[in-house]
């Protein structure tokens, strides 16, 4: 029913927007969105970024966008709709709209696809996506040093390999500082509920963890954490405004320099196919201020943070334990972006079972 | 606090909006209307009672604002479809799209504010009892309405004789109107209630549950609640049953995730309604029982002929 509803509100959404007027001469650059481009977290970092966007090559350019899409065979139709109505370049901005996003591609050679956190390429379908890992590698280094039971928990969303590797490089981070450092995980297989993100960070709590982190795009969980008096970390903005003496930092997405240099490639006519993946060094993401911790704390973020985006140090290098104790890595070695991509195991010092 | 305590703490919570919302809506289909628009009315009474605060700073006119705003809201619901008689389904749909997107709209400017949450009332000697104490009596003001509401309800519907009037209109408008009873007006009132108790959820989940504004906050429950209804069988005291073993489940395996049990998440994702399908199964094996709580009318437009 729910579903039904989606389907009604997006298609009503759709046509609203295709009928209206649009300039022939300005490139058409149109925007999927699955959550509310004022969500806060996910949805409003891409918003963020359409509008620098729009600042840099509006005179070049018009952008549209379409917002609350769900996964699945709606995005298919909201992406064609788009893909009909005149859009040059299309940005789909969630890991669920890859399929969907694939299959349109296909279907309209012509016009140019961007999938960001996908791993499926085509000549006209490129895919994007930021090491939001070198930030919870940072967060995973704080924690250890915050916490004083040296357990963090983790409220998750969906068990895809983008979520594995941020909960891997969290631990990694915080084994660096504490090898005995553990972290509980609960998935809330959402990544939109105010009310079921703060039960889980109540889930947690009540189970001992002094410090939070979350892969779910709402500040409640923010506020729990407030609430009981304990620190977490944002996700996807800054979550300040939600626990000014709760967030430790948060991992920004800043994705407009990356719009803007893609869309001026696709109005020069130079646009290809790529997978790109940058990180802290190309200012894809960035971190909140270092908040509420001590300062030696503090001085250890940011030297990590300065490491990570020089090159200097990469978050997932050996030696390194899968969760049932075989070796993953050996010393000094690191590990490629495919087994990143693809991520379907633990390292060591999950206290939880993977859903497969 | 004990983990038992922390766990059911979270469970009324969860559970409060659920009942609250389910409980307008059984008496709005006990007079014979179903409203779909559970969602909309719901949402639009979260935004309303969270402005409220904001401007006034006061949580309990938030409350007031959220059942105005619910009721309101239904109005618009039962002029549709009792005035101008229009399929009831359809414009339960529209009331819940149009909920959402007005919700959004007037909500922008409060999105991620931090809200006030509402104050516990601690209720002397009556906390001071182990365990259950701290957990039925150290609460906030919504809980003890949903309590009294579903009492209430129980009371009114099978007690009162406006609720074996109410009743009458659900299982039988013609004969209800050749007796002389107001037909459109017992709706018009039963859709309100309806609209009223559904915002009141609405401000549980602005001010208590999550004391924030967001879109679409309302995330599903509404369609859960007009759920608990069919479950319930149209029985009041069978939605608190029905709404605490949903909340029940649904959090316990938070819990058993942080605890590490080691069973597929998905599968735990999915307990709470596997749990109601069984619950369903086992009290929906007597037919007549169902026949005889089920109002007959329900979902029928009338057009009062003379």
């Amino acid at each position: 029913m729910k579903k039904l509803l989606f389907a009604l509100a997006t298609t009503a959404a759709v046509i609203g927007f295709s009928a209206g007027a649009y300039a022939a001469d300005k490139a058409k650059v149109c925007f999927v969105y699955v959550g509310s481009k004022t969500d806060g977290g996910w949805t409003q970092a891409h918003d963020i970024g359409r509008l620098e966007l729009e600042k840099a090559l509006g005179d070049k350019i018009e952008t549209q966008f379409l917002e609350n899409v769900p996964e699945g065979p709606d995005a298919e139709r909201a992406i064609e709709r788009l893909a009909r109505s005149g859009c040059g370049l299309i940005y789909t901005t969630s890991f669920g709209f890859m399929d969907p996003t694939v299959k349109i591609a296909a279907k309209f050679p012509d016009v140019k696809f961007e999938h960001a956190t996908g791993y499926k390429t085509a000549p006209n379908l490129a895919t994007y996506n930021s090491r939001f890992y070198e930030g919870r590698y940072i967060q995973g280094q704080i924690a250890a040093k915050i916490s004083q039971k040296g357990v963090a928990g983790y409220i998750a969303s969906f068990p895809i390999p983008e979520v594995v590797m941020g909960i891997n490089a969290f631990v990694t981070g915080a084994r660096s500082i504490n090898p005995d450092f553990k972290i509980k995980v609960v998935w809330a297989n959402t990544w939109f509920d105010p009310g079921k993100e703060a039960d889980a960070a109540k889930a947690l709590i009540d189970q001992g963890v002094d410090v939070l982190t979350q892969h779910t795009d709402t500040t409640a969980p923010m506020q729990v954490a407030a609430e009981r008096g304990i620190k977490a970390f944002g996700q996807a903005s800054d979550m300040i405004k939600a626990g000014p003496e709760t967030q430790l930092t948060a991992i920004v997405d800043t994705w407009g320099a990356y719009y803007i240099k893609r869309t001026q490639a696709f109005i020069d006519g130079k646009w290809e196919t790529t997978s790109s993946w940058d990180g802290l060094k190309d200012g894809i993401l960035t971190m909140a201020p270092y908040t509420n911790m001590p300062d030696d704390v503090k001085a250890m973020a940011q030297e990590t943070q300065k490491k990570i985006g020089s090159g200097e140090l990469k978050p997932f290098t050996g030696p390194l334990k899968k969760q049932d104790g075989s070796e993953w890595l050996a010393a000094g070695a690191s590990s490629d972006d495919g087994t990143l991509l693809g991520m379907n195991f633990y390292v060591e010092g999950v206290d939880d079972k993977l859903p497969q | 606090m004990g983990i038992f305590e922390a766990i059911l703490l979270t469970v009324i919570t969860a559970a409060t909006p659920l009942v609250l919302a389910a409980i307008g809506e059984l008496v709005t289909e006990r007079s014979g209307v179903l409203n779909l628009g559970v969602e909309g009315m719901m949402v639009m009474g979260a935004a309303c009672a969270f402005i409220a605060t904001q401007v006034t700073g006061s949580p309990y006119i938030g409350i007031l604002a959220g059942i105005a705003a619910g009721a309101l809201f239904s109005l618009l619901f039962g002029f549709l479809t009792l005035t101008l008689v229009a399929n009831q389904v359809a414009t339960g749909l529209a009331l819940t799209i149009l909920g959402l997107g007005l919700s959004s709209m007037i909500g922008e400017s409060y999105l991620r504010q931090s809200g006030i949450k509402l104050p516990q009332i601690v209720f002397p000697v009556l906390s001071d009892i182990p365990f259950l104490g701290a957990v039925l009596f150290k609460q906030d003001l919504i809980f003890y309405l949903s309590i009294a509401l579903v009492a209430g309800v129980n009371w009114f519907l099978f007690k009162s004789r406006a609720g074996l009037k109410l009743r009458s209109v659900g299982d039988s408008h013609a004969s209800a109107h050749a007796l002389g009873i107001n037909v459109i007006r017992t709706r018009y009132l039963a859709v309100m209630f309806g609209g009223a108790c559904a915002g009141l959820a609405g401000a549980q989940l602005s001010l208590v549950y999550t004391p924030q504004w967001a879109e679409n906050m309302s995330a599903g429950r509404g369609w859960i609640a007009l759920a608990l209804v069919v479950f319930a069988s149209w029985r009041p005291w069978r939605i608190v049953a029905g709404g605490y073993l949903f909340g029940a489940v649904s959090i316990s395996q938070l819990y058993a995730q942080a605890f590490g049990i080691g069973i597929p998440s998905q599968f735990l994702s999915a307990l709470p309604y596997l749990a109601t399908i069984i619950v369903l199964i086992l009290i929906s094996h007597n037919r007549r029982t169902t026949l005889i709580n089920t109002p007959a009318s329900l979902g029928k437009s009338f057009v009062p002929d003379r």
